[in-house]
Formats: structure tokens, sequence, C-alpha cells
């Protein structure tokens, strides 16, 4: 058992730290706080709510595998929601449009900051904040007060809900609901099958993993670091503006506090879904597991009465210092026993 | 006359202050085990990396077969069919062992997981070598991580495998897995550079050898026309001739019966992997370890500072007890270490030369005592005067002296300590003559006023003029103890070289 | 790469190189600007308060006043930029934490209490060990389990205004009391703002620990180079912690006044992104945000540079939400700038303009 741990790949390892810590409090929730969390739609609705926050993720988690960051996702997501906002309903334009839109703002952040990071060499904490400040900023100045979209189209978009058969429940008045998930959520579980397969089985996605394992090796190996970066940066760009716009479609609305803090939740969810800031250690799957983490603990936070705000960000920076705490701690130990050898 | 697959002609390369390679010929052969010799900043590495692309060639050409090719990266020259495996492990920790053999090597944009992990098995087993293709890189030894590189390398198609002292974390057994490896793919007709340090090694596979010094080609030599010593001769610069003339100067110390060590050490190893080994030094003697390049001379020298951390062993000054288990332990007790590598352990590089000079002694005067401006100045001058420090003045940063000022100015910080051990690790390193000679002098100076010095250089008359003892190590071994008459260039070779002269 | 023969470049090298240079010339386009489009923006007059105290007012004013808190994070933050060759992120949210213990303090489990439950100065020091505490805390982080510092800092960047409203209770507490009201605004009789007085105080403290102790040198040293910092003895864990520590006190000052200003405390609004404007302050002084060498003055400069573009931005009617794009835009400027490649590129065309004109 021992051994078996010890040939583990880092990446694997915390994965499965990560999907167990998931299904304990899942399931503790079920017993010890009942009701709720035994009906289905319960978890359906974390997954409607953190969609956004699960795309976003995924580009962390990218950008986390090459050793980088980026903390502008969510000044990002505001943009995307605000500009889409004020084309929808004050240039009337139309939802298809307004997804190009999204799109277009994800790959020019994905462009500039990736040329910034990659060609340039400038720290990518230092871009990615101003990339926020700036994004936050542009929203305020497109627009300055909050708005709720009533473009029609749009709207029916929003509400689309896809029935999930068999997981419904009977509701207070007996009556039988079905249980629902939206767009956003087909979406983000697509991206994250998408990014499981490029990650796994792409040359590409391997490329990330050796850079962020060791720059100076992978170019020795023959691997065109600095593209390799670039193409990081600029796929968490897209993914960035696509979870802005399913953002906007569970919210909206536009508004420049739209996902404020997102960023920081995505860094955490990578974090406990097993990738590690030093890069070269990061798994998808896990960063979905994260965000789910993440936001059960909310919702039992919230519903075990302690609804005040302070609780969800007390958690949230606890488990985040634990599981860093444990990645540092499980590398240690494993060089230590690879010393011994 | 063979047919040569790769030749390079009059390549030269300078980096800034240095020239790393002056107008340097090279000549591979199909089917042949090429050595690549010389000392320390002799340019071996440096011609390796223009080779490989990592570094841009300042002149010269670089023939494939007879096609004239530039290369410009490690893809360049692992597409042209040149395979090298680097002295430091450079592959990923975090990927498999599987994906460490073939990344960056197949077309596509999909990866095979099976093909690769059998193809990959297949390797291992050939090779066995004791690794599984899904396990991670990270947890296999280092020997077995540079077998993997080693597998990788064999693996490509390659005309030229470049191997830069692949052996140095290989047990005796997995080397010669390695030579066998080796002359399979010298009968496939693959030509082989083989850079190491072990003589014993380069005697025992390779047809010919060729010598680099300072950067020049000393020159190329069938493997059978140049024995033990005089390839340590080449390698050093000093004909056998005229080394037996060279007279030490520093045999003057008169070692007193029964006098009591400055410093004394017993059973001492580090995690640098070094053989726990014993040492003394008395007041006014200067001694020295001597050994090629990794036999552990420096790091049995950082064992006695405590720059690695000790794994065993005991230290006495002046026959008391001590514990020094980091530097500022070993500085208290009045010893003082100038560093091997000036760049990486020495030199603050932003900080003035001033600054640079002050920084041991103000830490060991404690953080509530800072000197005052006018202290710092009159220390500074003090120094840059009295080892002649060529510098615009006391403010100027560090980083844009020259190599031996920067020396003479971290000797400088050294001396202000006032140590009474002053252990000093290639002082001499990439500076000029008339440094040297100075900084020479100034040992025999100061122990004569009683210090005791520990001098390392891998320059042999170096130490010959210097030092009155001498400790040769070998593959991180003390070999050996010289003093009196046996104080002179061939006894300390043939010490060096071992294996057929009486060195132990 | 700076051809010293040259009297053009040498020249321009020496500018580029003297680091006080750089915040100076930032806040000479300023002043520039202002006195173009608007000369009445240095006018200051000496008014009466509510109180009828006398006071002074006018936009310098403003800026020395509101720069304060700022100027004291700048000190703290290029120890730890030197030090560390990172950032704290976490400074607006462990100024939210200090400021609500030191409320808890006077306030006592009354939220409105008539008359202060504590003195002022017992309050303060409280605030002092939660501050440093909180940087013991990144500074553990960062030194023990070396994580990057901004990481570090991350936890208590999302923790700390939960954690401020914790303290409290999610209570909003006010103090009635005037003259604790002073900090954040004017001591009695005196018509220059209070927090000028406390910044002043601060750099005096820092000024004289610089010049008694080896602070900078070990500093700089350790950021520069650990290794060798090591081997003459320094330990460079301990430094990079003991800079955590001392930003931590620094944030415990800057709080006291953020939350004097008010007399109360909104924790998800107080010193928002001000970690930014102290990284920026860092930065525009010209010192490297990967650590090494600092100019403590030229930061501080730095700082009140900045209080000037955001009371000139808000001047000239920028809301302040929309500050923080023309602050990214000045920000990307400066790194791209600084960056190495950039001024290699910049280098050699430089060099071969003036060959050129050489040949020509």
């Amino acid at each position: 058992m021992r051994n078996k741990i010890k040939n583990m790949s880092d990446t694997s390892l915390l994965l499965s730290i990560t999907i167990v810590v998931f299904f304990l409090m899942y399931i503790g929730a079920m017993v010890f706080q009942g009701k709720g969390f035994l009906k289905p739609q319960t978890f359906f609705n974390i997954l409607n709510a953190n969609a956004a926050l699960i795309l976003m993720s995924c580009g962390l988690t990218i950008v986390m595998i090459i050793g980088s960051i980026d903390i502008s996702v969510g000044g990002v997501a505001a943009l995307v929601s605000m500009c889409c906002a004020v084309y929808l309903d004050y240039k009337g334009g139309n939802v298809f449009v307004s997804m190009l839109i999204a799109l277009a703002i994800g790959v020019a952040y994905g462009v500039i900051q990736g040329y910034l990071i990659a060609y340039l060499d400038i720290q990518p904490f230092i871009v990615s904040l101003a990339g926020m400040f700036f994004a936050r900023g542009m929203t305020t100045i497109v627009h300055t007060n909050p708005f709720n979209v009533e473009n029609q189209s749009f709207v029916a978009l929003k509400e689309t809900r896809i029935i999930v058969p068999g997981m419904g429940s009977v509701n207070k008045l007996g009556k039988y609901v079905n249980a629902y998930v939206e767009i956003g959520v087909i979406v983000a579980l697509l991206a994250v099958l998408v990014l499981f397969f490029v990650l796994r089985y792409t040359k590409f996605g391997r490329a990330l993993y050796a850079v962020g394992g060791n720059k100076t090796s992978a170019l020795m190996l023959g691997i065109n670091v600095k593209k390799t970066k670039f193409m990081a940066h600029l796929l968490c760009g897209i993914l960035a503006g696509i979870g802005g716009y399913v953002y906007f479609l569970h919210v909206g609305s536009g508004a420049a506090s739209h996902a404020s803090g997102a960023e920081m939740n995505a860094i955490a969810s990578s974090i406990i879904g097993g990738t590690m800031l030093t890069g070269g250690v990061g798994n998808i799957i896990g960063t979905l597991f994260g965000v789910l983490s993440l936001a059960t603990i909310q919702s039992i936070v919230s519903s075990a009465g302690m609804d005040q705000a302070w609780w969800t960000g007390i958690t949230i920076a606890a488990m985040l210092c634990l599981f860093l705490v444990i990645q540092s701690v499980v590398i240690a130990r494993k060089t230590k026993s690879l010393k011994k050898q | 006359m063979e047919k040569a697959v790769l030749k390079m002609r009059g390549i030269d390369k300078v980096f800034p202050g240095v020239r790393a390679l002056q107008g340097v010929d090279f000549t591979l052969c199909e089917g042949e085990i090429h050595a690549l010799m010389g000392e320390n900043g002799a340019g071996k590495s440096t011609l390796i990396k223009v080779l490989t692309g990592v570094y841009a060639k300042d002149a010269g050409e670089i023939f494939l077969g007879d096609k004239p090719v530039t290369i410009k990266s490690p893809q360049d020259a692992q597409n042209m069919g040149i395979s090298t495996v680097y002295q430091e492990i450079t592959l990923c920790p975090n990927l498999s062992v599987a994906e460490n053999m073939f990344i960056g090597r197949t077309n596509g944009v999909i990866q095979n997981w099976k093909k690769m992990n059998e193809d990959a098995g297949k390797i291992l087993n050939e090779l066995a070598i004791p690794a599984k293709p899904a396990q991670q890189l990270a947890s296999c030894s280092i020997a077995v991580q540079q077998m993997v590189a080693i597998a990788r390398a064999v693996d490509m198609d390659c005309k030229v495998l470049i191997l830069d002292e692949p052996t140095s974390s290989l047990d005796e057994q997995e080397v010669a897995k390695l030579f066998k490896l080796m002359r399979d793919l010298k009968a496939k007709g693959v030509g082989i550079i083989f850079v190491t340090h072990f003589l014993d090694q380069v005697y025992e596979v390779c047809d010919k050898i060729t010598v680099l010094r300072d950067g020049q080609l000393v020159g190329q030599y069938e493997i059978k026309d140049l024995p033990r010593v005089q390839l340590v001769s080449k390698m050093l610069g000093k004909e056998l001739d005229d080394m037996s003339d060279i007279k030490s100067e520093g045999g003057s110390y008169d070692r007193k019966e029964g006098e009591t060590p400055v410093f004394e050490s017993k059973n001492l190893s580090s995690t640098e992997a070094i053989y726990p080994f014993d040492f003394y030094i008395n007041k006014g003697e200067v001694n020295g370890f001597t050994g090629l390049l990794g036999s552990g001379r420096s790091e049995c020298v950082r064992a006695i500072f405590g720059a690695d951390r000790n794994l065993s062993g005991e230290k006495f000054r002046n026959g008391k007890s001590v514990k020094i288990s980091k530097p500022i332990d070993a500085m208290k007790k009045g010893i003082a270490y100038l560093p091997e590598d000036r760049k990486v352990d020495g030199i603050v590089g932003d900080l003035s030369v001033r600054e640079n000079i002050i920084l041991a002694y103000q830490v060991l005067k404690g953080a509530f005592h800072p000197f005052s401006k006018a202290e710092a100045y009159k220390f500074a001058d003090e120094y840059i005067k009295l080892l002649d420090i060529k510098t615009a003045s006391a403010d100027t940063p560090i980083k844009s002296l020259s190599g031996g000022n920067q020396q003479k100015v971290i000797l400088a910080r050294w001396l202000l300590t006032h140590p009474d051990y002053l252990i000093l690790d290639e002082p001499t390193r990439g500076i000029d003559v008339g440094t040297k000679v100075d900084i020479q002098k100034l040992v025999l100076k100061l122990a004569s006023e009683g210090m005791a010095v520990t001098f390392i250089s891998s320059e042999t008359d170096e130490m010959l003029r210097t030092c009155s003892r001498l400790i040769v190590m070998r593959d991180r071994h003390v070999v050996g103890e010289l003093t009196g008459d046996d104080l002179n260039q061939n006894k300390i070779m043939s010490t060096i070289a071992g294996g057929d002269s009486n060195g132990k | 790469m700076a051809n010293n023969n040259k009297s053009g470049s040498g020249f321009f090298g020496k500018l580029i190189h003297n680091q006080i240079f750089i915040p100076l010339a930032a806040l000479l386009l300023l002043v520039l600007f202002n006195l173009v489009f608007d000369p009445s923006f240095f006018k200051i007059t000496l008014g009466q308060n509510a109180a009828g105290n006398p006071v002074l007012s006018g936009y310098l004013v403003t800026i020395l006043d509101y720069g304060s808190e700022l100027a004291i994070l700048a000190i703290g933050m290029t120890l730890v930029t030197a030090a560390s060759g990172g950032q704290d992120i976490s400074v607006g949210a462990t100024i939210a934490i200090c400021g609500s213990a030191l409320l808890r303090v006077l306030c006592g489990r009354n939220s409105r209490p008539d008359e202060l439950q504590a003195p002022i100065i017992v309050a303060f020091l409280v605030a002092c060990i939660v501050g440093m505490l909180c940087g013991a805390f990144n500074g553990m982080l960062v030194s023990i389990f070396k994580i990057q510092p901004m990481v570090a800092t991350l936890i208590l960047f999302t923790a700390g205004r939960s954690i401020a409203a914790w303290i409290n209770n999610n209570e909003l507490p006010i103090v009635g009391d005037p003259t604790f009201a002073y900090f954040g605004s004017f001591f009695p009789g005196i018509p220059i703002p209070a927090p000028v007085f406390i910044a002043a105080f601060c750099l005096i403290i820092i000024f004289v620990v610089l010049k008694f102790t080896t602070l900078g040198l070990y500093t700089q040293a350790v950021g520069i180079n650990p290794s060798s910092s090591r081997l003459n003895g320094l330990n460079p864990q301990f430094i990079k912690f003991v800079s955590f520590v001392i930003l931590g006190l620094c944030v415990a000052v800057a709080a006291l006044i953020k939350v004097s200003r008010l007399s109360t405390i909104n924790y998800s609004v107080i010193a928002k992104d001000i970690e930014m404007d102290a990284i920026l302050a860092v930065a525009l002084g010209g010192n490297p945000l990967g650590g090494g060498k600092f100019n403590m003055w030229a930061s501080i400069i730095g700082a009140y540079v900045i209080q000037f573009l955001t009371t000139t931005l808000y001047k000239f009617k920028v809301s302040s939400d929309a500050l923080s794009a023309y602050k990214a835009v000045v920000v990307i400027l400066l790194v791209v700038f600084s960056a190495p490649t950039v001024r290699e590129w910049i280098g050699a065309k430089f060099k071969k303009i003036t060959a050129k004109k050489g040949v020509a």
C-alpha cells in the first residue's frame, strides 16, 4: 500500500485526496443535515450556480499546470457580462453575436496577457493583476449601473431548463418536480470533458505538464516552451470569456461587481482539486471536484444556519490553507523518501 | 580514412568577459567513442552546448557528414540526429518514465499511451532498467533517471550521441551496462562523444581523446598513444619534464610534534555524498585538497564550514569540541570560507563593493550594531588598497567588476572578519595571472603571520607553490596525503590518476 | 550594454539608473498636466471645520492626507518585495482585520458605546499585535512552507474581510468619542491633517531603523542572492519572515487611520484594492518586483504619486470604479518598459540609431 502511494504520480495522488474529501463532505452533509442534501436538485443547483466557476477554474488549472497564474478571470467575466448586456439591451443585438463578443474579449485577453508573459517574460501575477483592474475599470466605463437584460431571445435562452430524467422529487404540495440543469452546466461539463482529453491525450497537453515540471528540461527535450506558455494563457483567456458568458446567462444582468472574487475562488478550486502552484501537477477532473467541494462547503455553511457571509470566506480560506499545506507536506515527504534511496 | 560523421571547425564562443572557445576544431568519425577531456573551464560543456543548439556560436562551422548545418535549438539538433544526455538530468520529474522517453520526439497531435508504454517497456527491458513505463519519473532514483535519459537518447535514431558526464550518478553495474550499450551503438556506426572526469572509464571504452584547455584545442590523440599521466599533464597544461623541476615554496612550514591543530574534524560527511574523512590543520600551515573536478574537494571544505548539512562527524577548534552546523557557527569560531562558485555563492551582485566587503563582518557584529558609513568606507578603502582592487569607487556594484576583482572583494570580505582559519576554494579560477600571483603571495604571507589556510585549486603548480601538505581526492574519497618530497607534479598526478601507479 | 564613452548614452544610463528619478519624473508629469489644465489644483486655503478648528484644505492637502496610508504600506511592501521577491496581496484584508479588532477593543461588547471602553493606545497596541500575527502567518507560509508570497497571502486575502466581520459579530460598531476621530482628521488647533503626522512619524521610524540596524543590507542581500547570504551567516528564511511581520505592523498603523477617518468600519469596502496601489508604489519607485535592491524613499514618493494620480483623476470626474482601468494601463506600461527583453530591444535600437549617426 505504501509503495503504491509512492509510485502514484503526484497528479493522481492529489486527485484522489480531493475526490475522497468531496464525497466524505457530501455524504456527511446528507447524514447530518439531511433534507436538502438528499434532494438531487440541491446538487444540480450547486452545478447551476457554479458552471461559470468550473469554466474559469479549468482555465486557471491550465495556466497553473505550466507554473503560471492568471487572476484576471473574474474581471473578464464582469466585462463580458456588461458588454453583452449593453449590446443586447441598448443596441438591440442578437444573442449569437453577443456570444461572439464574449469570445472575442476572452481571446483578446488571452493573446495580450499570453504575449506579455510568454514572450516578454513579465511576471504573470503583475500582468493579470493589471488585467483584472483594467477589466473592472472598463466595465464601469462601458456602463455604470447594474441592470437586468430584457432581450427576449436571451431571456428565453436563460430560462431554458434541461430536464435530468429520473432525478426529480416531490415538492411540498405533493407535486412531482423534474430536476433540471441550465445550459451553462452542459457547456461547462463539455469543456471539462474536452479539456480532460486535451490534457491527457494530446501532445500539447503533455507539453503543458512538461513545461510546468521543468522549463529547462522541456526545452532540452525539444518542446517550444514559449509557444506552449502562450497557448496556455490563450486557452485560459478563452475559457474566461466563455465562463463570463455562462455567468451572464446565469445571472441575466450586467454589473461591475459581477463575479467579484471569482479569480480567487477559481484558484482555490484548482488548488483543492490537486493542482500544484509550482506547476507540472494538476487535473481537470480534480478541478471539477475542487469547485464542487468549494460550493458544497458554502451550501453546508449556509444551510447550517451560519448564514453570515463571513463563514464562507473563512471556510474557503481554511480549506485552501489546508490543501496548500497538504501539498507542501506530501511533496516534501516524497522527495525525502527519494533522497534516502 | 574513416568517414567523419561530424566536423566542427574554428568554433568561437564569447561570453561577456570570457572567451569560452577559441577556434576549436573537433572531428568525430563513424563508429567511434571519442572522449572530450579538459579541466574545469576548458570549454567542454560550451562546445557541447554549441553543438546542441543551446548556445549560438560566434564563429565557425559545423558539418554533419559533409553538409554544413546551422543548429538553432535543441529541437533542431534532435531532428538532425544529434541526441544528448546532459550531466544534470534534463527530464521532467512530473511526467511518467515513458513520456520522458518520447515527449518532443514524435509527430502528430494525439498521444497514444498504449503504444508509447509498450515501446518504452521494450526499451527498458532491453537495457534492464528497473523502472516501469507508467511510473512517475520523480519516484525513480537519480541513477535510474539518468539511465532513462540515456535510453531516450539512444532510442532516437541518432548519428551522433553526446554523453556529457552521464556516469557521475551511476554505480559500477550501471556503468557497465552503459558501456555495453555504447559498444553496441558503436558497432552500428554511431559516433559517440563521451565527456567524463573518470580516467578509468576513458581508458576502458574510448578510441580517441580530444583535449581542450582554456577554451583552446590542445590536440586529438589515439587512446593507445596517450598514457594516463600524459593525459593529465595535457589537461593541466604542464609537460611532464618541466613538472619535476618546480620546487615547492610552501614547504617552509615546520611541523611541531604534538601541536594541537587549529582545526580538526573526524569522520566528517555531508549530504553531498562524500565518504567520511578525517582532517586537521595547524597554526600557520597551508594545506590543500587536490583532485580532479567532481572528486569531492569542494564538498569536503563545505562540510567543514557547515555550508552543507553534516551527516556525521565531530569538529574541534584548538582541541575543544565545537558544534558547527551552519555557516554562522563557523564564522563565530573564526573560520572563513571563500566559496568555489563566485557567482552563485560569493558575490551579492547588485550591492556595492563596500557592502560586499563588510557583509560577513557586519553579520558577525550583529544586526543592531551597523557600521556607520564612514567606518564602512574606511574598511572598504583599506582593503581596496591592500588587495589592489580595481574599482571605480567603493560604491560601484560588484557585478560590474572583472572576475579577478570580484574575487578580491570576496577575499577582502573574509579577511575583514580576521579569521584564524581561512578556506579558499578555487580563489584563482578565471582570473588573470597577475592577480593569481598576488593571491598566492597573500596566502603565504597570511600563513607566516600564523593563519591556517586551506587552499583548493585546479592548477597543481599553484598548489605546490603554496601548500606544505596536500590531501588527494578521487571519486569522493580521500585517497592520499602528500608532504615533503612527495610534493611534486608527477607524484600528485599519479595519485590522482590511481590505477596503474602507486597512489593507493 | 551601456556605452560609457558616448556621452549621450552615458547620460541616458545615469538617468535610468537613478531610481528616484522615475517617481519624480512621474510626479513632474502630473504637476505639469495639472498646471496646464487647471492651475487652481494647487490652491490651498485655510478654513475652519465644524468644530471651529483651523484646517487647511485644497487638493495638495488631500493628496498628503489620503496618501498617508499608502505611504505607510509602501514601507512594508518594499521590504517584503525586496526580501521575498513577491508581494503581499492581503494588506487590504488585513487592514480590515486590524481595524475591526481596534474597534472591538474600543467598543467592548456594546457596538455603540457612549464612551470608550478602553484607552485608544491599548486598542492600537492590540491592532498592532493582530497585524503582526497576520504578517507572521503569511511569513510562515512563505519561509517555512516555501509557498510563493502572492499565493500564500491569497489565503488571508480571501478570509480577511470575513474574519474582520466575525471579530465584531458582523455588527458595525461606531465610535462616538470625538478624540478617536482626530487620527483620521485633525488634531485640535493644528491645521495640518493628522494622518500626515502619523505618516511622517512612520517615515522617521523607518529612517531610524534603516540607519541604526542592518535591516536594509540584510534584506537586500537575501533578496539578491540567498545562497551567498547563507554562506555569510544570514538566515534568509528568518529575514523573509521578519519583513512580513514589519509589513503587518505597517498595516496596523494604516488601519488606525482608515478606521479613524470614519469612526466606523465597512468590512467589504475598507481599504479595498489598496494592495494594488501599494504594489504599484513599489514598482513606480523603480524597485524590481523580483526582489533585491530597494530604495525606500523612491517607493514612498511612488505612493504619493499614485495618490496624486488618483486625486487628479477624481478631479476630472473619473468615477472611482473606472479609476482602476487607468491605473492598470500605467502598470502595464511600467512593467513592459522595465522587462529585460524590452530593455534589450530598446537598447539595441538605441545603439543602431547612434551607430547610424556615427556613419553619417
